[in-house]
């Protein structure tokens, strides 16, 4: 699978006469997908084009297909909101320390669960992927994670993504497919087994790893629950959880925007004052733009890594 | 393993046996310390392993008493099997039990019975030809499995509140004249949960048949148009039977999965109006147990839920194993 997407060609023998009946259907067929697409696009479009345009016209719901009073004043006022600065800065804390550790852990476990040497391997191996099955339920986690001092701590956002199973297996997977004699040469060349996974085998997984980075990073990025459960602490607040906040309370917002207004003195402008919506807009923007631009680039890894998962089971 | 290696192993077993016990010994001991050598270098890992998934099994005593997180375990009453007592004998909480239950199974039954549209997505996308049109659709419609269900949230704050899109137009227009609640009512619950979740996850689940579909045999594409089949016959005699064991598989893993709906979307999408359906177990869990500070009841149904969906994967994979004579997990 080397291009953007799942590579199928079209599979049926195409040459037969064209009914009108085929004509008829490709129309519908078309059509179909088209107002899917726009089902799946145009709310985020509705997102930007809100963000962009003149808060006064985004208040009263006017902007619906094109910007109107283009202006991108919002994202530089968003950040004099209390909480927010911080906020972004936690979301992407938490999206490159969580994403490194996880995918480092899933690349070294996955390949020392194929070393055959190690003291009961299979043992192990299945101790960690059995964990995928069962979970001991929302209120004895966040106990325990009280009882470790998870809760109000940065670690809580990363510790528990460490060992993720179902991203060992892949690494392993694909440790199996590549030539035993790498490892072999190495050693008989005396390099020890974190040698051999640091020099020789971490630089030719990057195709899976990628896979696992991109999982991670979405993951990570999205990340809402966690905060809700194990945070009280208004620093350790993610972008995601902010948004949820000012979905939610409008009244605190509408003085939040005040402030950030405040900010600016006789410069703001309706235009340009922070209304509730123009908040809830652009922060919502902030919290998906990065992965619209990520996604398209990283498309085949997605689909790579729900192959192999499928292959796997 | 590769013949070369056999071979050496064998020459290797025969030397061994030729030497003395003595040179034996020698000889295993370094081996068996890589062996544990290789087991300490995970071992760190092995712990993470065990503080997230194991330890907090050791959390369902709390089911067992009267927990106050200010009195600690060792503080708080043991009350032995009174919450599953409770559960069952005490109406209120029967009453209430029973219609999470029916929420949280009617969303999973929905969701069954729409599983098989991403396999019907799937083949229709397969029929259109144009390549860059088929990767522009498939790019758009798997964006929104990529969003956090706060921003799901948001999206449909913005296009169905009272102020929101829809309602703006639907004014506009003259159709109503006071604005619908979409959000803030206790109708369609369950089925506008539904196509929330169909909206994220459709073009998503689409992937694994699109990939499938081409890995059908062109040769049955081929035998089929020389009996003659059309493009109806055959979407509906080789395609979509090439795709059922995937679907079949998929399908028994959210059998597997009836009472683990998540709580994320159900909490963000939550209010004092829809409350009553919305609440499927997860979410119920957390409410009790997070704002109700019913902690140990919360943890009696959480465990309950465990042990039920535990015993589901096996039963299914049992099944799996009997009827395919493959496991699923």
């Amino acid at each position: 699978m080397t291009t953007t997407h799942t590579e199928h060609k079209p599979t049926q023998v195409t040459g037969h006469t064209r009914t009108s009946g085929d004509v008829l259907f490709s129309i519908v067929n078309y059509s179909f997908f088209i107002l899917l697409a726009v089902l799946c696009a145009y709310p985020f479009y509705y997102l930007i084009i809100n963000s962009v345009s003149a808060n006064d016209l985004s208040a009263l719901g006017d902007v619906r297909l094109f910007p109107q009073g283009f202006h991108l004043s919002n994202f530089e006022q968003v950040f004099h909101l209390q909480g927010l600065p911080m906020a972004a800065a936690v979301s992407l804390a938490r999206t490159v320390i969580g994403t490194t550790a996880t995918v480092l852990a899933s690349a070294f476990l996955g390949f020392m669960f194929t070393q055959e040497r190690m003291w009961a391997r299979r043992f192990w191996y299945r101790f960690v992927v059995i964990t995928m099955y069962f979970s001991a339920g929302l209120i004895p986690l966040f106990i325990i994670m009280k009882n470790l001092g998870l809760t109000n701590n940065f670690w809580v956002y990363v510790l528990p993504f460490v060992v993720q199973p179902f991203f060992i297996v892949l690494v392993k997977t694909y440790v199996e497919g590549m030539p035993r004699e790498l490892q072999e040469a190495a050693e008989v060349d005396g390099a020890s087994v974190l040698r051999v996974f640091f020099m020789i085998y971490l630089p030719n997984m990057t195709p899976i790893l990628a896979t696992v980075a991109i999982f991670a990073a979405v993951t990570q990025w999205n990340s809402f629950q966690d905060t809700l459960i194990y945070v009280t602490d208004q620093s350790l607040y993610t972008l995601q959880y902010l948004l949820y906040m000012f979905i939610n309370q409008a009244n605190s917002l509408a003085q939040a925007a005040q402030n950030a207004g405040g900010n600016l003195g006789a410069l703001a402008d309706a235009a340009s004052t922070q209304t509730p919506t123009s908040i809830r807009m652009t922060v919502s923007v902030l919290v998906v733009l990065p992965i619209i631009f990520i996604y398209p680039l990283f498309q085949r890894f997605f689909v790579k890594g729900i192959m192999l998962g499928a292959v796997k089971g | 393993m590769s013949s070369p290696t056999v071979v050496t192993e064998a020459v290797t077993t025969t030397i061994d046996h030729a030497a003395d016990t003595k040179g034996r010994k020698r000889a295993d001991k370094p081996r068996r310390k890589t062996s544990f050598k290789l087991f300490l270098l995970i071992s760190p890992f092995l712990v993470l392993s065990f503080l997230f998934a194991y330890y907090p099994l050791y959390g369902w005593v709390y089911s067992l008493y009267d927990y106050k997180p200010a009195l600690g375990l060792s503080g708080s009453e043991f009350v032995g099997l009174q919450w599953f007592r409770l559960l069952v004998s005490s109406p209120t909480q029967v009453d209430q039990i029973l219609q999470v239950l029916t929420n949280t199974l009617a969303i999973s039954f929905l969701g069954l019975a729409t599983s098989i549209l991403p396999l019907l997505f799937a083949v229709l996308l397969n029929e259109v030809k144009i390549t860059r049109f088929r990767n522009a659709v498939q790019t758009l419609t798997t964006l929104p499995n990529f969003i956090s269900w706060v921003l799901v949230y948001m999206i449909a704050f913005s296009l169905f509140s009272s102020t929101g899109l829809v309602n703006d137009i639907l004014l506009d227009s003259g159709i109503i004249t006071t604005p619908v609640k979409f959000l803030d009512t206790d109708q369609h619950v369950w089925l506008s949960m539904t196509l929330w979740s169909i909206w994220k996850g459709l073009g998503w689940g689409a992937i694994i048949y699109l990939a499938a579909i081409s890995g059908i045999d062109p040769s049955l594409y081929e035998s089929a148009k020389m009996d003659g089949a059309g493009r109806f016959q055959t979407m509906r005699y080789v395609t979509i039977p090439q795709l059922m064991p995937t679907y079949l598989v998929l399908l028994l893993l959210s059998v597997a999965n009836l009472l683990n709906n998540g709580m994320e979307q159900y909490y963000v999408f939550q209010n004092a109006f829809n409350k009553e359906h919305i609440q499927v177990l997860d979410l119920y869990v957390y409410n009790i147990g997070m704002t109700g500070n019913s902690l140990s009841m919360a943890t009696a149904i959480g465990m309950l839920k465990s042990l039920i969906s535990v015993a589901l994967l096996f039963s299914v994979n049992a099944f799996a194993k009997r009827v395919r004579g493959q496991s699923l997990v």
